[in-house]
């Protein structure tokens, strides 16, 4: 309880204070390093609210069904989850499409459960007094991954094929400021103002820590968030028009980005400023 | 349960101690003036060498486009059409053959419009404004918003400003270091105006070309790199 309470102040003050430390970044690495290892604990980190909350939702009897998402296949078998997530997206044969989490949880409420799902995809992502059961429930299936690696699938040809298009999504330039993926994560050591931008553009630690800490719980937006708002949120830096939520383009760059990330330790929910 | 009251006090906390900076983090709008750190620390790896780009025919890179965007407004779908040399960067990766590199140069140079009264410089000023707002062209942003440059997303300008950006060089001192010299001021314009003029598939904006900044904005943000007075040149 009060070790709790205790961690929740210090956060505050590690993810307020960073801003004036800018300057001596160096000597203040080592600090958020401590800092990062005790808001991963979960009594400190509020991402793991999303996760409980999945839990209720994922046993939930809902839909003109009335059965839970616990007849969802997510790649295991119908109903497991351990390390699905650590495989995802991939390829479903019943759909005959190559899924992320995201497309997969709205196709098994719409297919499984019979959910009409516009309420749903309204909500995708939280807001203030605005939940988001696709946030609630990535966070409680992805959670059941951690510890595991990103274990990218290519064997199917559509998975192959997602790849290969993710990548040349990832390099197309286009907009009012000509800006690609590549433009801001396509070299090493790179950053826009104050923000360190990871490289993206090859496999290595930088895609792995990357991938492997999502989703996360965003303090700035005081939600959890996952990979498909991130990809929205860079589309919008990007400059691009809005992309669908649970569109074909943002699962291939999920694929292209998991295979630079290939073999990264999955720890989520993780937090991040 | 009792886990939710503890969180709150965390909110709570972060709201009393950093309240405004946290709003200012909350639009994650990367290039608004003052970012925070980086909280992940940038570790040194040895990588791998890029590896050699997936073939994918270009019908199916267009279909994946048409079924992610496909619903955006027209005019914003217009906007991630590739023109003629857009296509060629996109082709290549950026690294055009030096033939498609002239081609794109003295095709984009065709594309600045120099300004009718023959002056290049505005008001530093108001450049500074411009190099140092990030705003515009986000499908988040409304009617009113007035587009900036950016211009301290990629570059140093002023050395009092330590919230800069690495992707460009430096730019400091930038006017005195050419001796604010007619040719270099010149030159300048183009890049600004459309940086592709100067170098092929350059990963800095067209923003006068792109019609992303007016001509004026142009020549006041020409003004904070060349007018001896402004602080990117003390
Ligand atoms: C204009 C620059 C810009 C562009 C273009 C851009 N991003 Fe980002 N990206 C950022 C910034 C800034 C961050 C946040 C870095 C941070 O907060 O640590 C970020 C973060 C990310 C992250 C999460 C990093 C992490 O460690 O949590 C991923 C993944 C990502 N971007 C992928 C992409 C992809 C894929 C694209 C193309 C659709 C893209 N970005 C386009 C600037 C950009
Ligand atoms: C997305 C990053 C980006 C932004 C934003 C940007 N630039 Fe650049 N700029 C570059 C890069 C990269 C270069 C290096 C040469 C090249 O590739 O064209 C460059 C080069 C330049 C040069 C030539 C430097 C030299 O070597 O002489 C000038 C001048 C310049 N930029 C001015 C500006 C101004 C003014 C703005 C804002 C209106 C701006 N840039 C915005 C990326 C950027």
């Amino acid at each position: 309880m009060r070790f709790a309470a205790i961690g929740s102040a210090l956060v505050a003050v590690a993810l307020c204070a960073m801003p004036l430390k800018s300057q001596a970044q160096d000597a203040s690495e080592k600090e958020i390093e401590r800092y990062r290892a005790m808001i991963s604990d979960p009594m400190s980190n509020p991402g793991f609210l999303a996760v409980d909350r999945g839990e209720i939702l994922w046993s939930e009897k809902r839909g003109t069904k009335n059965v839970s998402l616990e007849g969802c296949d997510l790649g295991l078998g119908a109903g497991k989850l351990e390390g699905a997530f650590a495989k995802l997206p991939r390829y479903f044969k019943d759909a005959d499409k190559v899924m992320d989490l995201e497309q997969r949880l709205l196709w098994c409420m719409q297919t499984v459960q019979g959910l009409d799902t516009k309420d749903v995809v309204a909500r995708r992502f939280s807001g203030p007094g605005k939940a988001s059961d696709m946030e609630d429930l990535v966070a409680y299936i992805a959670n059941k991954s951690s510890g595991m690696k990103i274990d990218v699938q290519l064997s199917h040809p559509k998975e192959l094929e997602m790849a290969a298009v993710g990548e040349e999504l990832f390099h197309r330039r286009g907009g009012v400021m000509d800006f690609a993926c590549s433009t801001c994560h396509g070299s090493e050591g790179k950053r826009i103002r104050l923000q360190a931008l990871p490289d993206l553009s090859k496999p290595g630690k930088e895609p792995q820590d990357t991938m492997a800490s999502w989703p996360t719980y965003r303090v700035s937006q005081g939600a959890l968030r996952t990979m498909q708002h991130r990809l929205w949120d860079c589309y919008r830096q990007q400059r691009w028009p809005v992309p669908d939520y649970g569109s074909d383009g943002i699962t291939a760059l999920t694929v292209y980005l998991n295979k630079m990330a290939q073999g990264g330790e999955i720890a989520v929910p993780s937090i991040k400023r | 349960m009792t886990m939710t009251s503890k969180f709150s006090v965390l909110v709570l906390g972060g709201a009393l101690l950093c309240g405004s900076l946290v709003a200012t983090l909350a639009a994650d709008k990367a290039v608004e003036p003052k970012k925070a750190a980086e909280t992940k620390p940038t570790v040194e790896t040895k990588k791998a060498e890029t590896p050699p780009p997936q073939k994918v025919a270009t019908a199916v890179v267009d279909a994946y486009l048409k079924s992610t965007f496909g619903r955006a407004p027209p005019e914003w779908q217009a906007r991630i059409e590739p023109d003629e040399s857009m296509k060629v960067c996109n082709a290549t990766r950026n690294q055009p053959s030096h033939a498609e590199a002239d081609k794109i140069m003295a095709s984009e140079l065709k594309r600045v419009e120099f300004p009718a009264d023959g002056k290049f410089l505005g008001d530093w000023k108001e450049g500074a404004k411009i190099a140092n707002n990030g705003r515009g062209g986000q499908f988040s942003d409304d009617d009113k918003t007035v587009n900036g440059g950016n211009c301290y997303a990629c570059h140093q300008m002023e050395k009092a400003e330590v919230s800069f950006g690495t992707l460009g060089p430096s730019l400091t001192n930038y006017g005195r270091d050419r001796k604010y010299d007619a040719a270099e001021i010149k030159q300048a314009y183009t890049k600004i105006y459309n940086s592709q003029a100067v170098i092929a598939c350059s990963n800095m904006p067209r923003f006068g070309t792109n019609k992303f900044l007016s001509e004026q904005q142009i020549k006041d943000v020409m003004a904070f790199l060349f007018d001896p007075e402004s602080p990117v040149n003390k």
